[in-house]
C-alpha cells in the first residue's frame, strides 16, 4: 500500500469539483506558459549559440508592441483566474440557508465537537452525506485550523472569535481531518477522520449515541446556573433585553447603530458587554470573561437559537 | 570625491587583498571589497547550519512516523531553518556581498557613501547572528519563522525572545545597507553614467534598498511588540490579554511579504546582467526591465494579506489582496520575456554563470506561476498551509534567488579572487544542483495538492513516496552545494590568473584589475555609452 504513488486526492464534496475545476484550469494555462518559455529558451539557447557560423550576436532594437502583449495577455488570464477563483471563494465563505449547524472547539492538541443533538466527539466527526454543515469554531488557546483536503476547504479556528466553515459531502467513507495551522509540540497528531454516512446511518448513529442532553438543554441549564436569566427575561422586563428570537436579527444600539446579532455579537456580550449596548438599555452587566468555557459558551448560542426557532428544548 | 589616482610609486599587482594581511586590517576595514569577502565568508558558514538543518528535516521524513527526530526537536530544525535561511542568509545574500562588492565598482566609485557605516551594518549582522546561533544552541525555538501570536507569546517554551532580538538587530544592518546603497547610487555614479545607463543590477539593488528602508523597520517593531506581550505580558496579540492575533498577522507579512522580492530582486539583477553577456546582446526592453524591478518593489508592499485568505480576515479583503498578488505577477512576467527575448540572434556560449542563468529561468518561471495558484482563492484554500506552498516558495528562494546567488558568485569569482576556477566541474555542479533541486521540490506540489499539511514531523502512509523522493532529491542537491565550496576554494590557490575581463564583458568593474586595487579604479572613468552595449565583435569568453 506504501508503493503506490498518489497523485491527485479524494474528493467529496459539492465544491470540490468546483475548485478542483479552476486548478486544472490554472494548471492548463501555466502548462502551456511553461512549455512556450521553455521551449523559446531551448530553441534560441540552440540556435543562436556561438559557432563558426554565428560569431557574431546581430543588435535588435526593443519592441512596444511585443511589451504590450506580454504584459496584458497574461494580465487578461490572471482577470480569469481572479474573478473565478474570488467568485467561489464567495460561495466558500456564505452557508446556504438551512445548514445543520456542529460545534468545534479546538485546543492543544485535540479537536472536540458537538451536535446540536448532543453526541460529542473528539477528533472525529460524523456528518450525513447531501446537507450543507456549518461548523462553528472557536480555539481555547493559540491558532488552529480546521482542514479536510477531501472537502478542499479550510479555515483558521482563532482563539478570541468564532470562524465558520461549511461543506456538503457528496460520497460515504472516511476522509482524513487535519490541524493546518502550526499549534505546537504534538501539531502533526492534532488530527482525525470525518465519517461522512447516509442520511439514515447518520440517524442511527445519533440516536445511538446521544446519551448526554442535547446541546440546548445544556446551554439552558448553563443560563440559569449563571444567572442570565434575573436580566434577560424572556418578556423584557428585565435590566437586559429579552434574548428570545434575538439571535440572527438585527438589534438596535445605543447610538442608532445596528448590529446582526450573530454568534460573534453574542460572544462579545458575554465577554466584552460594555462593548456594544443594546438601545434603551444601561451598560450593567458584568463580563463573564474567566467564568465560561468555550464549548460553554456555544452551548448558551445552541440555546439561544432553540428560543429563536421556538422549540423549547 | 574618487578621482584616484594611483601614487606614482606604487608597486603593480598591489591590490585590495594583499594591501595588508592582518586580522585587524580586515576587522577594522572600511573597504567596501573586503567588507563583501566578510559577508561571504560568514553568510557561507550560516547557509551550511541552515541547510544542515534542512538535511535533518528530510532525513526525518523518510518515514511515516518521524525516523529521526522527536517532534520538539523537529519543530525546532523546521524554526532554525527559515530563520537563518531567510534573515541571516537569502536576505543579505546579494545584497550583503555581491551588492557591496558590485555598487561601487559598477559606477566607478572608490567605495560607498558610508564606509564606516557599511562596516557597522556587518558587525550588527554578525550580533544578530551569534544571538540566533546560540538562541539555537541553548535550546532552540519552536515557533516556525513566522513567530504567530499567541503560540510565540504565551505558549511556546523556547528561547523566542533571544531569537527575536537577533532578527531585529540584523534587520538595523538591513537598513544601514539600503541607505548606503541608496545614497551612493544618488550621489557617487561617474561623469556620464546616467540612470539609464545603470546595469539593471543596480536597478534591482535600489529597488531592494528601497523595500529594507521602508519594511524593515515594522518587523523591528512587530518583534518589539511580541517582546512586549512575551517579557511584560502587554496584551497586544493574544485575546487572553484583550489582543487581536490577526494584528500580528498582518505586521509580520507587512514586511515579510516584500522581504520575499528583497530575496528575489537581486537575483533578476543578476540575471539582467549575465545573459547579455553570454548572449553578447544588449538586453530587451532595459527600460522595463527596469521599471519592473521598482514596480514589483511597490506593489509587493500592498500584498501581505494573501498570506491570511483562510486566517478570518475579511472576505472583501481577500478580494482585493488576490487582485494585488496578480498584478504583481505582471512585472516577474514581463522579465521573463525580456531575458528570452535577449536570446534571439546572440552569439551564445554556455559558460558557468549562464547555465546558472538558464536553470533561473526555468526554476523561476515555475515558481511564479505556481504563486498564481496561490493568488487565486478559492484554490489557496486548499493548498494554504500545504506543502505546495512549501515548493512554490523554494522555487522562488532557492530554485530562483540562490541560483542567482550561486550564478553571480560565478560570474564574479575571477573580479573578486582575481582566479578563474575549473569550469567543468562548475558546470557539472550546475547540473546536478538543478536536477537534486527538482528532484527534491517537485514532488511537493503534488504532495501539497494531495493536502500535505506543512510543519508535520509526522504524516500519514499514503505520502510516503513521494517524501522519499524528495528526501533523496535533497541529498543530490547538497552534494551539488558542496562541490563549488571545494573546487572555488581550491581555485584561490592554483586557479589561472583571471585577468581584468575573462568573460569579455561590459560594465565598469571589468575594466579595473582582478582583483581591484583598494581604490577600484587608478582613474575615475567616463561613461559614454549605455549598459550592456554589446556590439557582438567582442573576443569570445576567454575562460
Amino acid at each position: 500500500m506504501v508503493s503506490s504513488l498518489p497523485l491527485f486526492p479524494e474528493r467529496a464534496s459539492t465544491i470540490g469539483a468546483d475548485v478542483d475545476h479552476l486548478y486544472f484550469f490554472l494548471l492548463a494555462v501555466s502548462a502551456v506558459f511553461a512549455a512556450l518559455i521553455f521551449a523559446s529558451v531551448f530553441y534560441l539557447a540552440i540556435r543562436y549559440r556561438r559557432r563558426p557560423a554565428n560569431l557574431r550576436a546581430e543588435q535588435v532594437p526593443g519592441s512596444l508592441t511585443l511589451e504590450l502583449t506580454w504584459s496584458l495577455v497574461p494580465l487578461g488570464l490572471m482577470m480569469v483566474m481572479f474573478f473565478w477563483g474570488a467568485d467561489l471563494y464567495f460561495r466558500l465563505a456564505r452557508p446556504p440557508d438551512g445548514a445543520a449547524e456542529i460545534y468545534v472547539v479546538a485546543k492543544q492538541w485535540m479537536w472536540k465537537l458537538q451536535h446540536p443533538e448532543g453526541p460529542r466527539e473528539i477528533n472525529e466527526l460524523h456528518v450525513p452525506i447531501g446537507r450543507p454543515i456549518r461548523l462553528i469554531m472557536a480555539s481555547e488557546d493559540v491558532i488552529h485550523s480546521f482542514y479536510v483536503p477531501a472537502f478542499r476547504t479550510k479555515q483558521d479556528v482563532v482563539p478570541g472569535r468564532y470562524t465558520s466553515v461549511w461543506f456538503q459531502a457528496t460520497k460515504a467513507g472516511r476522509y482524513r481531518l487535519f490541524c493546518s495551522q502550526y499549534c505546537g509540540a504534538s501539531h502533526a497528531q492534532m488530527t482525525g477522520w470525518v465519517h461522512v454516512m447516509q442520511p439514515a446511518d447518520y440517524e442511527n448513529w445519533l440516536s445511538g449515541g446521544a446519551t448526554g442532553e442535547s446541546m440546548p438543554a445544556a446551554g439552558e441549564r448553563l443560563f440559569q446556573r449563571l444567572g442570565c436569566g434575573t436580566c434577560h427575561r424572556p418578556d423584557g422586563t428585565g435590566r437586559g433585553p429579552s434574548l428570545e428570537g434575538v439571535l440572527g436579527k438585527p438589534v438596535l444600539l445605543q447610538g442608532g447603530a445596528k448590529v446582526l446579532a450573530d454568534e460573534a455579537y453574542v460572544r462579545e456580550s458575554v465577554f466584552n458587554p460594555d462593548a456594544r449596548i443594546v438601545a434603551g438599555y444601561q451598560a450593567v452587566m458584568p463580563t463573564f470573561q474567566g467564568q465560561i468555557t468555550e464549548e460553554g459558551l456555544l452551548q448558551i448560542i445552541a440555546y439561544l437559537k432553540s428560543l429563536q426557532r421556538g422549540a423549547q428544548p | 570625491m574618487s578621482t584616484t589616482l594611483l601614487e606614482p610609486g606604487q608597486e603593480a599587482g598591489r591590490n585590495y587583498l594583499n594591501a595588508d594581511y592582518s586580522i585587524r586590517s580586515w576587522l577594522l576595514t572600511t573597504d567596501h571589497k573586503r567588507i563583501a569577502i566578510l559577508y561571504l565568508v560568514s553568510i557561507t558558514f550560516l547557509f551550511v547550519v541552515g541547510g544542515a538543518s534542512a538535511g535533518l528535516m528530510r532525513l526525518n521524513l523518510m518515514t511515516p512516523q518521524g525516523a529521526l527526530t522527536s517532534a520538539e526537536t523537529y519543530n525546532k530544525l523546521f524554526t532554525m531553518h527559515g530563520l537563518i535561511m531567510i534573515f541571516f542568509f537569502l536576505i543579505p545574500s546579494i545584497p550583503a556581498v555581491l551588492g557591496n562588492f558590485l555598487v561601487p565598482m559598477m559606477i566607478g566609485a572608490r567605495d560607498v557613501a558610508f564606509p564606516r557605516l557599511n562596516l557597522l551594518s556587518w558587525y550588527l549582522f554578525i550580533a544578530g547572528s551569534l544571538l540566533a546561533m546560540v538562541s539555537a544552541l541553548t535550546g532552540g525555538v519552536d515557533t516556525g519563522w513566522t513567530f504567530y501570536t499567541p503560540y510565540s507569546t504565551t505558549y511556546s517554551n523556547s528561547y523566542v525572545v533571544m531569537m527575536a532580538v537577533g532578527v531585529f538587530i540584523a534587520g538595523f544592518s538591513s537598513i544601514l545597507t539600503g541607505m548606503n546603497f541608496i545614497v551612493t547610487i544618488h550621489t557617487m555614479r561617474a561623469p556620464g553614467l546616467t540612470w539609464f545607463r545603470l546595469p539593471l543590477f543596480l536597478w534591482s539593488l535600489y529597488a531592494t534598498s528601497a523595500i529594507f528602508i521602508l519594511g524593515t523597520p515594522v518587523l523591528a517593531i512587530s518583534i518589539l511588540l511580541l517582546g512586549l506581550e512575551r517579557i511584560f505580558g502587554v496584551g497586544i496579540f493574544d485575546p487572553k490579554l484583550g489582543g487581536d492575533p490577526l494584528l500580528f498577522q498582518h505586521l509580520f507579512w507587512f514586511y515579510s511579504h516584500p522581504a520575499v522580492y528583497v530575496m528575489i530582486l537581486p537575483g533578476m539583477g543578476v540575471i539582467s546582467e549575465v545573459i547579455p553577456c553570454f548572449a553578447r546582446k544588449r538586453i530587451f526592453g532595459y527600460n522595463f526591465v527596469a521599471f519592473s524591478s521598482v514596480a514589483i518593489a511597490l506593489i509587493g508592499f500592498l500584498v501581505w494579506g494573501h498570506h491570511m485568505f483562510v486566517s478570518g480576515q475579511s472576505v472583501y479583503a481577500g478580494m482585493v489582496f488576490s487582485f494585488l498578488s496578480f498584478l504583481v505577477a505582471v512585472p516577474s512576467a514581463i522579465k521573463v520575456f525580456n531575458w528570452t527575448a535577449t536570446l534571439y540572434k546572440g552569439a551564445i556560449t554556455y559558460h558557468t554563470p549562464m547555465l546558472y542563468a538558464f536553470g533561473f529561468l526555468g526554476l523561476f518561471t515555475i515558481g511564479g506561476l505556481t504563486g498564481l495558484f496561490l493568488a487565486t482563492l478559492a484554490v489557496d484554500v486548499h493548498v494554504h498551509d500545504t506543502y505546495f506552498v512549501i515548493a512554490h516558495f523554494h522555487y522562488i528562494m532557492v530554485g530562483g534567488a540562490m541560483m542567482a546567488y550561486l550564478g553571480a558568485i560565478h560570474f564574479w569569482w575571477p573580479k573578486i579572487s582575481g582566479r578563474l576556477y575549473p569550469d567543468a566541474w562548475a558546470r557539472l555542479s550546475a547540473v546536478v544542483i538543478f536536477l537534486g533541486f527538482n528532484l527534491t521540490f517537485f514532488p511537493q506540489f503534488i504532495l501539497g495538492y494531495l493536502g500535505m499539511p506543512r510543519r508535520y514531523h509526522a504524516y500519514p502512509p499514503e505520502f510516503q513516496v513521494l517524501h522519499v523522493m524528495s528526501t533523496a532529491g535533497s541529498s543530490i542537491l547538497g552534494v551539488g552545494y558542496l562541490i563549488p565550496l571545494v573546487y572555488l576554494l581550491w581555485s584561490l590557490r592554483y586557479g589561472r590568473a583571471a585577468g581584468p575581463n575573462p568573460w569579455g564583458a561590459k560594465g565598469l568593474e571589468w575594466q579595473t584589475p582582478s582583483p581591484p586595487p583598494t581604490e577600484n579604479f587608478e582613474r575615475t572613468p567616463v561613461v559614454t555609452e549605455e549598459a550592456y552595449a554589446y556590439t557582438g565583435e567582442e573576443a569570445s569568453v576567454d575562460a
